[in-house]
């Protein structure tokens, strides 16, 4: 039986960060709980944010289940994670940089040249392409898990356009909302600059060419897309346009907006398609959700694109193992963030244990996503093992193995009261002229009993994410 | 070689179009092979936009025309001089690892044929030898016939009807070479057809193999040759359509008519 560390609880003994908070739940009355999230409820419907976290798909008008009991770290336990969140975005960068130019690190014989070449999300188009001050992903959401008091683990990097943001600015304008006293008992960082950050990462990007303050866009599929609250959300909050393709057109060296009052130029477009999406005249040619010429107008300097195209080819499942190596690479530190070990299965030995050890192993599809094709092997019966078992046999280099983390619980809100659940942590890390990251992220929540998958598609929730200050 | 090379692209329409758009690779490549003169690109009532050169070492450009138009012409004219080497691409300065072109494409992906063909060859480890293996095996597999092929036929379909033009030999070649690790891409150009030789489109197509020590290498399997003198040049892709020369999109509904005129003559010397 594995142990899990539980978050707010020592034993009996509740632990430093979450007393004030104990002594809430401890004194809240049953029909109060039972009002208060029916409030929660209909505020959350009432903003209309239901779309599904992370591009999960699944039904885009269901609400995700918001849970009232927040999540806590103290001052010191943020900052080492805070540490660990930039160092890590910083090698990613730097690794992409690296990978579009010389290729330094795959000619030092650290990472195999073929998993990046050959990688699908390696865009040839923009080698040798530097956009501004060297930055290629803007926006980097890592998920971590908790595994002890000092123990974090990071499971996967979202380099492209990493979607959640916008639940944990909600989170916590919804608790606010509804539990003012709370905020006056605890001192909490605040996450509402997040907007205000994320806008002036955009106007640090802006190309050389710009003249004035830059105009920035966002460049949303359109309203069909699971993520499109968020777009108009952030749009909303920085003061932006949102903007589809057909919104923007090339003329000339630069990107222009159809306004009321003529086009006026674009200098950034923090894009939330996908890259084979972007130009027809550069990627798909049957996409029309993208704008015509603006792959060229990008690579010779007359727009920013955040994130770069390309940046994916760091987010990779099979690029994750060599994260600690890039961090060592580039920066000559040693990574202050742990990775998970991960066993690939395109690797003779690896396989080998991995086929012989699968009821103890969480297996993932290198593409997957959402918590979607993927086995939990102490949480799978011994048919769903042998299943997947044929599924590793006839792909194996599609897939990679982990052991099962004891995932860190926290208490939440249940029909029967408060029970422990397992949690994730997301937090977004901004890059620009500065690395800035804003205290907490998003935590998503496993609402079934025992069960370790906390995407949305799969049953999970969201917590309000508390960095206590000192 | 010096050559005169004048191309022009007409689009007629049916309904007057808006806002065209295009990116050009059509400035002949910078080698030892071949030195360009005179090059001029114009689009009648069209804007430059931006000029650059990019990571596989194209020149590329981008051109937008407000419109509307009925007609939209892309006039090319200039001299190159050109020298055989072979089909080597000596002296040409780009930045995308070789194995970028092992990824295949819609157009290039392999079916059982084309991959019992590419393992029919033996080799000794030699990969140049394997690339002329390679080349002269899809020569013999696919007979040059216009007209029985079209732009949107894929390497496997064409070679399981055993005929086609430069673009699906190109294709094929492609093809089989990834099967056998080699990395391979798509050229397009121009071919100086000269008197005594076969009758030819002067646009042309071949592929590159990436082959050990040499670098990239020319393989022209539909006129079972190196790319030598008579070869110009312009740009690269993973496949014809990643390669195209002329890409484009225009706000408009009607159908659109395309005439094409190439000519590639020998200069007096």
């Amino acid at each position: 039986m594995m142990v899990h560390y539980n978050e707010m609880f020592e034993g009996e003994a509740v632990r430093e960060p979450y007393a004030r908070l104990s002594e809430w739940v401890r004194t809240m009355p049953e029909d109060f709980r039972q009002m208060k999230q029916a409030e929660a409820e209909a505020l959350f419907r009432r903003i209309g944010i239901t779309f599904a976290v992370y591009g999960e798909g699944g039904d885009p008008d269901r609400l995700i289940p918001f849970d009232m009991m927040p999540r806590v770290f103290e001052q010191a336990e943020w900052r080492r994670l805070e540490r660990g969140i930039k160092q890590r975005a910083r090698a990613l960068n730097a690794f992409l940089r690296d990978v579009y130019g010389r290729g330094e690190i795959i000619r030092a014989g650290r990472i195999p040249a073929r998993l990046v070449y050959q990688n699908d999300a390696y865009e040839k188009a923009v080698v040798g392409v530097v956009p501004p001050r060297g930055v290629y992903s803007h926006i980097i959401g890592i998920d971590l898990v908790r595994t002890a008091k000092d123990e974090f683990f990071v499971l996967e990097d979202n380099c492209r356009t990493p979607s959640g943001v916008s639940y944990m600015l909600e989170n916590r304008e919804i608790m606010m909302r509804m539990f003012p006293q709370l905020f006056r008992k605890n001192h909490i960082e605040p996450v509402d600059q997040y907007p205000e950050l994320l806008r002036r990462t955009l106007e640090s990007v802006a190309p050389a060419k710009c003249q004035g303050r830059p105009t920035c866009v966002i460049l949303t599929p359109g309203h069909f897309n699971s993520a499109y609250y968020e777009h108009s959300f952030l749009a909303n909050l920085m003061g932006l346009e949102l903007v589809e393709g057909a919104d923007l057109f090339v003329d000339g060296e630069f990107v222009y907006m159809r306004t009321t009052q003529g086009p006026k130029r674009v200098d950034v477009i923090y894009r939330r398609i996908d890259d084979p999406f972007l130009d027809p005249l550069c990627f798909r040619p049957d996409s029309m959700l993208g704008v015509p010429g603006l792959m060229d107008a990008y690579r010779s300097g007359g727009v920013s694109i955040c994130s770069a195209p390309g940046a994916g080819v760091a987010d990779d499942k099979a690029i994750y193992t060599f994260v600690p190596e890039m961090i060592r690479f580039y920066l000559g530190e040693e990574p202050l963030l742990n990775n998970v070990r991960t066993w690939t299965l395109w690797k003779d030995d690896d396989y080998r244990y991995v086929m012989a050890n699968l009821p103890d192993l969480v297996v993932k599809e290198v593409h997957g996503s959402g918590g979607y094709g993927m086995l939990v092997g102490p949480k799978a019966v011994k048919e769903e093992i042998e299943t997947f078992r044929k599924k590793i046999e006839a792909n194996p280099s599609n897939y990679i193995a982990q052991p099962t983390l004891a995932l860190s619980t926290c208490p939440t809100f249940v029909e029967e009261g408060i029970a422990p659940r397992h949690v994730d942590l997301r937090p977004f890390c901004l890059c620009g002229d500065r690395i800035e990251l804003v205290p907490g992220g998003l935590t998503r929540v496993a609402l079934r009993e025992g069960s370790l998958v906390v995407n949305s598609s799969q049953g999970g929730g969201v917590k309000d994410t508390w960095v206590l200050s000192e | 070689m010096k050559l005169r090379i004048s191309h022009e692209t007409t689009y007629g329409y049916d309904q007057p179009i808006r806002n065209l758009v295009q990116s050009l690779r059509l400035t002949p490549s910078i080698f030892e092979g071949q030195k360009t003169h005179d090059w001029r690109i114009e689009i009648p009532g069209g804007i430059r936009g931006p000029g650059f050169r990019d990571g596989a070492g194209d020149w590329v450009e981008g051109w937008t025309l407000r419109g509307p138009a009925e007609e939209v012409s892309v006039r090319i004219s200039g001299h190159v001089e050109t020298r055989d080497t072979a089909g080597v691409l000596r002296g040409h300065r780009e930045m995308i690892h070789p194995l970028a072109y092992l990824r295949s494409t819609h157009a290039t992906a392999p079916d059982k044929a084309l991959r019992e063909a590419a393992m029919s060859l033996e080799t000794t480890g030699d990969h140049l030898e394997l690339a002329h293996g390679l080349s002269a095996l899809i020569a013999a597999a696919i007979a040059f016939r216009p007209g029985v092929t079209e732009t949107h036929t894929t390497a496997a379909e064409a070679f399981a009807l055993g005929q086609g033009v430069c673009q699906d030999h190109a294709h094929a070649l492609i093809t089989v070479a990834r099967l056998r690790e080699l990395p391979a891409r798509y050229v397009s150009g121009y071919l100086h057809s000269t008197a005594d030789g076969q009758a030819h489109e002067a646009a042309h197509a071949w592929a590159e193999i990436h082959v050990g020590n040499l670098g990239w290498v020319g393989f022209d399997a539909a006129n079972r040759c190196c790319p030598d003198e008579r070869y110009v040049r312009l740009g690269s892709g993973l496949d014809a359509s990643d390669a195209a020369p002329i890409r484009g999109v225009a706000m408009g509904t009607g159908a659109e008519r395309l005439a094409i005129r190439v000519q590639v003559e020998e200069m007096e010397q």
